[in-house]
């Protein structure tokens, strides 16, 4: 895409829990300059939390000095995150969707972060060069109300 | 930062936990231990009042899953209140209002507790 000229649309964390608030609060910002609603801004915000989270403990499985680096772009008719970890590939197509009751007999849930990211991106792609990085792409497109 | 806090109050027989900020995969494990700790000390009926938090992740919609079975098994509930639109926009995408009774007001979920036990002493 390459609209942002300058390199401030990118946000390098470490991989613990407590950088999750730092995560939303830059997704947020830089989502609002697209001119989006808040719910949308917030779904955005949402959808990026959870595969930071998934990246934690999935990828890095809770190693607390992996890297996490988020990228948010866009142009007039799309918003494209990027999100780039080192840690352990992760196959996203062996999670399954939720299974609310089955979780209930069980007393643990998993894929639910899945499932709520494809419900409020567009597009999600995943890439993996094992034992070099992975990459998640999410994708939003962007309908400003015409007045 | 204090970007997420929980309260307990007692009502009678029934705990309300007040829930306040952002509920996330950092967060949740202050809300595990309040759900530790009453069903340690058998307080199965359990209000959870939304009114004050901002935000929830799938990583807190989980603590509830966590706790259901053992707290229904031992004649109790979790009871959700006071939820905005957003949080409970997010419960509803993930099929929860299927397995938990969700309120308007505490003062609703507190008389739906009140009517079960009528209806267990007869």
């Amino acid at each position: 895409m390459g609209v942002s000229k300058k390199n401030n649309n990118k946000l390098i964390v470490q991989s613990r829990t407590e950088n999750l608030s730092k995560i939303r609060d830059f997704v947020s910002n830089k989502a609002s300059e697209t001119g989006m609603s808040n719910d949308e801004v917030e779904n955005i915000m949402l959808a990026v939390d959870e595969a930071c989270t998934n990246i934690i403990k999935h990828a890095y499985k809770s190693f607390p000095d992996g890297e996490i680096i988020i990228k948010v772009e866009h142009n007039s008719d799309k918003l494209l995150i990027t999100i780039v970890d080192y840690g352990n590939s992760f196959d996203p197509l062996v999670v399954p969707d939720p299974d609310l009751p089955k979780y209930y007999k069980d007393g643990r849930v998993g894929g639910l972060g899945m499932y709520l990211m494809k419900s409020l991106m567009d597009d999600i792609k995943y890439k993996t060069v094992p034992g070099k990085y992975n990459q998640v792409l999410l994708s939003k497109r962007i309908n400003v109300a015409q007045n | 930062m204090a970007e997420f806090s929980t309260t307990l109050v007692d009502k009678g027989n029934i705990s309300v936990i007040n829930l306040e900020g952002y509920l996330d995969a950092h967060t949740a494990p202050i809300l595990e231990s309040n759900f530790t700790e009453l069903i340690d000390a058998s307080k199965f009926k359990i209000i959870v009042n939304f009114q004050e938090l901002a935000y929830i992740s799938s990583a807190g919609l989980g603590v509830f899953m966590a706790y259901i079975e053992k707290i229904r098994n031992n004649s109790g509930d979790i009871k959700l209140t006071n939820m905005n639109d957003k949080v409970y926009n997010i419960f509803d995408l993930l099929g929860f209002p299927l397995l938990y009774e969700i309120f308007e007001t505490e003062d609703q979920a507190v008389n739906k507790f009140k009517e079960n036990d009528e209806v267990g002493s007869k």
